[in-house]
C-alpha cells in the first residue's frame, strides 16, 4: 500500500482529535480527543518507520533502520499514560468542588 | 548527564521524605543543600567528571554552553527556594513533595539543554510541563486554582500532540530523528518531501510557541498565570520559560535553514504580534498579576529574537536575558506574594509605610523594563543587538524598541501606585528576612546592570 493512503488515515483521526478538543464541552471527552491525536500520530510513526525500514532493505538487507520511530512510539504510549493520570486526577479535584466537568463552566478567570 | 541524574534521585529523595520527616523546617532544609549539591555535581561535569559515564548515542550532546545554563538555572532556583520556603509549606503540611517536584522540572530543564535528538526534546518538554500542571492545581480547594490547572493541563497536552505530528513528519521526509541540518531522503528535490518536512517544521513551531507562550499561541497564559497559586506563578514565569525558549533555538539553529525564506516571515510575525498583544494588553489590566502574566508574553517576545540568526550576541544576550528576567520576576511575584490582594491599589503608599520593599520593587520594575543602570537594559540591549547581528530590516528593531517604550507606561504605573498615591498598603506581615532575600535579588540585578558579561564571561574559558 503506498504511504500516502497512512498519511490521510492518521491526518483524518489527527483532525477528528482537534475538532473534537476544539468544540466538545465535557473535560472527559475533550481528553478522549488528546489520546485520539496521540494515537494518530503513533500510527503514522509505525507507518514511516516500515517505509523507511522498506527503502533502506533494498540498499542493505540486514537493516535495523526504521527502529527508532518504534521505541518513539513506546515513549509516548508511557508519556500519554503519565499524562492521564495528572489528567484524570485533576478532572476529580475539579468535580469533587463543583460537580460538575463542563468545560464551559470554567469562565471565572476570564473577568 | 550528572544533571540529570542527580535531580532525579533528589526528587525520590524529597518524596521519602514528606514521608519520613515532619518539620517543615527541615524540609527546606533539605531541599536546599539537594540543589547545593546539584550545582557541584552539574559543575563537576563541567570539569570533566561524570556520576556515570556513557555513550547516549547521540540522544543527548552536553556542550559546555548547555552545562553552563544548567549551572544557572539551578542558582535561580536556589535562590527562588530560599526566598520562597514559607509560602510553599502554606499549602499543604507536605512542602516536600513540592520541592520534588521542583527537583523533577529541573530534570526537564537540564534534559532541554542538552538533547540532540527530537526523542529528547519531548521527554525533556514532558518532564517539564507535567509537574507543573500539578503545581498549578497546588491549591486544592481554590476554584481558580482548579480552573487553571485543566486549563493549562487541556492546553499543554494538545500542544504536545502537535509537537509529537511535527516530529513525526519531519522524521517521515529525513528518515531521522537526530538534531542535524534536514538531508531529504536519497529521492531529493522532490517537492513533496520538502513539504512534508516544511509542514513537520512548523508544525514544531507552533507547539514551541505555545510551550513559551508567543502570541498567536499566548491565550493560556494570562488564565494560568492568574490562576495559580502565586508562588508557582513566580517558577512557571522564570526558569520553566528560560528552558523552553533554550530548546527552542537548539532545534531551530539547526533546523531553521530547511524553512528558506518563509523561516524569517514567519518569526518576524511571530515577534511582532507577540510584542503587539503583550505590551498592548498589559496596559489595560487591573490586576498586578494579570499585568504581569501579560507583561511575560511581551518579554518571551524580546527573547525571541535569539532566533532570528546565529551570532555570539543571541548566545549569550538570551542568558543575559535568561537570567535578568528570571531574577526580576522571581523578585516582584515575591513582594506580590505578601500582598493581601492582587490589584493595584493595594500598593498605594508602599513608599511611605515599608521604604525599603518600595525601593526594592522600583529596581525589579525598572528592569523589567529596561532602564539603564539595571540588568533589563543590556539584556534588552543584547537581544536587539543579536537582530542586528542576524540582519533583520532596521523596521523590526524599530518597533521593538517602541514596544519597549510602551512597556515602560505599565510598570511605572506600579511605581506611582506606590511613590505618589497616598493610602494604607493591605499586606501580610513581611519578615526581615524575607526583604533582605529581595534585597539581595535587587543588588545582583544592579551588578548585572553594571557589568553584565559576568554571566557569561565564565562560558569562555
Amino acid at each position: 500500500m503506498p504511504i500516502e493512503y497512512y498519511i490521510f488515515l492518521c491526518l483524518t483521526l489527527f483532525s477528528i482529535g482537534v475538532i473534537g478538543v476544539l468544540t466538545r464541552r465535557n473535560a472527559i471527552i475533550v481528553f478522549m480527543c488528546i489520546e485520539l491525536m496521540l494515537n494518530a500520530v503513533n500510527m503514522l510513526l509505525v507507518a514511516f518507520s516500515k517505509m523507511n525500514y522498506a527503502t533502506a532493505q533494498t540498499i542493505t538487507p540486514n537493516t535495523t533502520a526504521g527502529i527508532d520511530a518504534q521505541i518513539f512510539v513506546f515513549f509516548i504510549m508511557v508519556v500519554a499514560a503519565a499524562e492521564v493520570s495528572i489528567g484524570l486526577a485533576i478532572i476529580v479535584m475539579i468535580y469533587r468542588n463543583t460537580h460538575s466537568i463542563d468545560i464551559n463552566f470554567l469562565n471565572r478567570l476570564k473577568n | 548527564m550528572n544533571a540529570i541524574i542527580v535531580s532525579t534521585l533528589l526528587g525520590v529523595i524529597m518524596m521519602f521524605c514528606s514521608w519520613g520527616i515532619k518539620s517543615q523546617k527541615t524540609q527546606h532544609t533539605i531541599a536546599l543543600v539537594g540543589l547545593f549539591v546539584l550545582i557541584l555535581s552539574n559543575l563537576a561535569q563541567l570539569n570533566g567528571w561524570y556520576v556515570i559515564d556513557f555513550d547516549t548515542k547521540g540522544m543527548l550532546a552536553f556542550t559546555r554552553y548547555g552545562l553552563y545554563i544548567n549551572t544557572l538555572f539551578f542558582l535561580i532556583t536556589f535562590i527562588y527556594i530560599w526566598l520562597n520556603g514559607e509560602e510553599i509549606a502554606k499549602f499543604d503540611n507536605q512542602a516536600a513533595d513540592f520541592y520534588a517536584l521542583f527537583f523533577f522540572i529541573l530534570c526537564g530543564a537540564s534534559i532541554l539543554t542538552s538533547f540532540d535528538n527530537l526523542l529528547m526534546l519531548f521527554i525533556g518538554i514532558e518532564i517539564l510541563s507535567i509537574p507543573l500542571y500539578i503545581l498549578t492545581g497546588a491549591d486544592k480547594k481554590n476554584l481558580f486554582s482548579n480552573e487553571a490547572a485543566l486549563k493549562y493541563f487541556l492546553m499543554g497536552s494538545f500542544s504536545t500532540g502537535i509537537l509529537l505530528l511535527g516530529i513525526t513528519f519531519i522524521y517521515g521526509a529525513t528518515g531521522s530523528f537526530h538534531l542535524v541540518e534536514p538531508i531529504l531522503r536519497p529521492s531529493d528535490g522532490l517537492p513533496q518531501e520538502q513539504m512534508i518536512l516544511s509542514a513537520g517544521l512548523l508544525l514544531v513551531f507552533a507547539a514551541m510557541n505555545f510551550k513559551v507562550s508567543a502570541a498567536p499561541f499566548h491565550f493560556w497564559t494570562p488564565d494560568v498565570y492568574d490562576g495559580a497559586p502565586t508562588v508557582f506563578t513566580s517558577f512557571m514565569a522564570t526558569i520553566v520559560k528560560a528552558a523552553g525558549f533554550i530548546a527552542f533555538i537548539t532545534i531551530f539553529n539547526s533546523q531553521a535553514k530547511a524553512l528558506g525564506y518563509t523561516w524569517i516571515l514567519v518569526l518576524s510575525f511571530v515577534i511582532i504580534s507577540t510584542l503587539l498583544v503583550g505590551n498592548i494588553v498589559a496596559v489595560f489590566q487591573r490586576s498586578v498579576k494579570r499585568m504581569l502574566a501579560y507583561s511575560s508574553i511581551a518579554q518571551a517576545g524580546f527573547m525571541l529574537f535569539a532566533l532570528y540568526g546565529k551570532s555570539s550576541f543571541a548566545q549569550e544576550g538570551i542568558i543575559l536575558y535568561s537570567v535578568v528576567y528570571s531574577l526580576a520576576t522571581i523578585g516582584i511575584f515575591g513582594v506580590l506574594i505578601k500582598m493581601k490582594e492582587n490589584s493595584f491599589e493595594a500598593f498605594n503608599g508602599l513608599a511611605k509605610t515599608k521604604p525599603l520593599l518600595a525601593f526594592v520593587t522600583t529596581i525589579f520594575l525598572f528592569s523589567l523594563a529596561g532602564i539603564p543602570l539595571t540588568g533589563g537594559f543590556f539584556a534588552k540591549y543584547y537581544m536587539l543587538n543579536s537582530l542586528y547581528a542576524a540582519g533583520a530590516g532596521l523596521w523590526l528593531i524599530i518597533i521593538a524598541i517602541l514596544f519597549a517604550a510602551v512597556s515602560v507606561f505599565y510598570y511605572f504605573k506600579l511605581v506611582q501606585a506606590m511613590y505618589f498615591t497616598s493610602g494604607e498598603p493591605s499586606m501580610h506581615e513581611v519578615p526581615k528576612k524575607y526583604t533582605y532575600t529581595l534585597l539581595l535579588i535587587a543588588i545582583l540585578l544592579l551588578i548585572l546592570g553594571a557589568f553584565p558579561s559576568v554571566v557569561f564571561n565564565y562560558l569562555y574559558f
